[in-house]
């Protein structure tokens, strides 16, 4: 009994310390050069119970305190979602290609940042965030609307998500076309930043990113019931087309969240799980919240790229991702012995 | 006293009649098989039975008490396991976790399998000889293999009445036999009802103690396997040539005859 707990245990440990290891790492490493020690025994004195004297200057504490660790929570916060989200929404539809960004999610945050920044003048930068965040969920809904009432199954609502997605990056382009200065801040926000990010940020998406996440992990166990197929889950009591409202829209929800603060970053939400199914099984039980664990570590670091590679300058953590993305997911694609959903 | 009792079943699938004034019982712990030729409607009527489609009529299950209709799908869950022609084992999902699924009707919304859970998972995977390759992933099981696996997972959901279509098809003879003498088995001992589409005749008439033979939607005829599988009847439902004889034993046997060559 002991054992197996440890075993059931240790992926969770793994995963953790993964996470940690990242945010340390991310913590240390960048443009300002902070004292190793001295920024360790900072981040243990604003642990509970314990007290240490650091010899940080206050301006390093400064870029300790409020320019990185606000950047590697935002950006753990945004690959737990990504991935969390990719991961349920691949349970939902059985297919293993599908990522957060499907059911219109992507298309409609693309489409609402640049209706903010064309528009809004102004107030555009502050309503980027607003405006991706309803355009995201937006998309979403039609497209589940529009699948659900085109008939039952997981495909009619997978190429309804293509079809509106299509809609939405067509009107995209076209509001682009008429307002060519506008270019380089839609594009530079489509590729995804993480800079600049705020307590305030993190402390906005938080009450998001709680609910979705706890919906969806509280539905691993339906997940796994979902794969042998709607009619056999009805057949051992499940509502499939119940089970798949409430994950679909908890993960529109969480990859959301992620987009009106990031941008939009591809790949995390297929990677991820991916790896994850590979290391940990394929049960939805283990491979949600590993997914959000390894998720929020792998951002972590990639994001740590994005701003070193080129420093002063900065990458866009969606080019890392996808860089680093790409060929990792085709090593997979080869080494992985059958298709897993 | 009847699990199942059917009364003037109509079933429809995309406006095609399937199914027409179908009426049909099992007896508690007893074994019936649906016959009939491709398209008859043996599926459709297993799967209204499980309360997978619409119909009309009434489909009463365990005693007068239930109407298979308006049950809740997690009590009926409880009450009959259904296994599909062609069950869809996910290739990664483990023999454990594979029969685990079997609990899902009796877990509460948001709790997860619990140590009686697994216990009874663990209990029908040993009855059915499957703890042996229990960690093994479902994509590496052979045919007979994965007919028990998927016979456990059905078990696990602890129900009374088992509905099975096709359960040999794609079995070879021996693996046949051991399949069905297996759910013959928990039938007597478990007072399990069990419901079953065959096509071979003569093997139904082996296990089953009452025959259904379906055409076209309707029942063509029904009762106890010398009374159902005449040559005539044959002949004309399925269009077949076939001799029936009886065993030493006392069984009904069909025996296929070939055409004479001309």
């Amino acid at each position: 009994m002991n054992s197996r707990w440890l075993r059931a245990a240790r992926p969770y440990g793994i995963a953790v310390a993964f996470l940690v290891a990242a945010m340390l790492v991310s913590a240390l490493v960048g443009a300002a050069d902070l004292n190793p020690l001295a920024t360790v025994s900072a981040l243990l004195d604003r642990l509970p119970f314990i007290g240490l004297p650091s010899s940080m200057s206050p301006l390093d504490r400064a870029v300790l305190f409020e320019i990185r660790l606000p950047r590697i929570v935002l950006c753990a916060l945004v690959g737990g979602l990504l991935s969390i989200a990719g991961a349920g929404y691949q349970g939902v539809f059985r297919n293993p290609l599908v990522d957060s960004g499907m059911l219109g999610a992507s298309a409609g945050a693309g489409l609402g940042a640049t209706l903010a920044i064309v528009y809004l003048g102004g107030a555009g930068p502050s309503a980027v965030p607003v405006a991706a965040f309803a355009g995201s969920v937006g998309g979403v809904a039609v497209a589940y609307l529009t699948g659900a009432a085109g008939g039952r199954g997981t495909a009619t609502l997978l190429l309804a998500g293509v079809a509106v997605g299509m809609f939405l990056t067509a009107v995209q382009t076209f509001v682009l076309q008429r307002s060519a200065q506008d270019l380089q801040a839609v594009y530079s926000w489509l590729l995804g930043s993480l800079s600049g990010a705020t307590w305030q940020q993190c402390a906005e998406i938080l009450p998001y990113s709680a609910v979705s996440i706890a919906v969806v992990l509280l539905h691993g166990r339906h997940l796994d019931v979902l794969s042998v197929g709607d009619e056999e889950a009805r057949a051992l009591g499940l509502h499939p087309g119940r089970t798949r409202l409430i994950v679909v829209a908890a993960c529109a929800l969480a990859a959301a969240s992620a987009v009106a603060v990031s941008g939009l970053i591809g790949f995390v939400g297929i990677i991820v799980p991916h790896v994850v199914r590979r290391l940990a099984g394929t049960s939805y039980r283990r491979v949600l919240p590993l997914s959000l664990l390894a998720g929020a570590g792998f951002l972590v670091l990639a994001d740590t790229l994005a701003r070193t590679v080129l420093s002063p300058a900065e990458l866009p953590i969606g080019v890392v991702t996808a860089i680093i993305g790409s060929p990792v997911f085709i090593w997979i694609l080869h080494t992985t012995r059958a298709v897993r959903t | 006293m009847n699990a199942i009792v059917v009364r003037d079943l109509q079933v429809d699938l995309d406006r095609t009649p399937i199914l027409r004034e179908v009426s049909c019982a099992a007896g508690s712990g007893s074994w019936l098989a649906l016959l009939g030729p491709n398209g008859a409607g043996k599926t459709t009527l297993l799967r209204a039975i499980a309360g997978l489609i619409p119909y009309r009529g009434t489909i009463t299950l365990d005693g007068p008490a239930a109407d298979a209709g308006s049950l809740r799908p997690r009590a009926r869950a409880r009450l009959i396991a259904y296994v599909p022609q062609a069950p869809t084992l996910p290739p990664d999902m483990t023999v454990t976790e594979y029969v685990l699924l079997g609990r899902t009707p009796h877990l509460s919304y948001l709790a997860g399998p619990g140590r009686a859970d697994r216990d009874a998972a663990a209990r029908v995977a040993g009855l059915l000889d499957v703890t042996r390759f229990a960690g093994r992933r479902l994509a590496t099981l052979s045919g007979g293999e994965r007919q028990r696996v998927v016979l456990a997972r059905a078990l696990a959901q602890e129900p009374k009445i088992l509905l099975l279509d096709e359960p040999t098809s794609a079995l070879d003879i021996g693996h046949q036999q051991n399949v069905l003498d297996l759910v013959d088995a928990l039938r007597r001992t478990t007072g399990l009802t069990v419901v079953t589409t065959l096509h071979d005749l003569t093997t139904a008439g082996q296990y089953a103690h009452e025959l259904v033979l379906l055409n076209a939607g309707r029942v063509e005829a029904a009762g106890a396997a010398a009374a159902v599988l005449t040559e005539d009847r044959i002949a004309q439902v399925y269009a077949a040539r076939v001799t029936v004889s009886t065993d030493a034993a006392g069984n009904t046997v069909v025996n296929p005859v070939r055409a004479t060559p001309s």
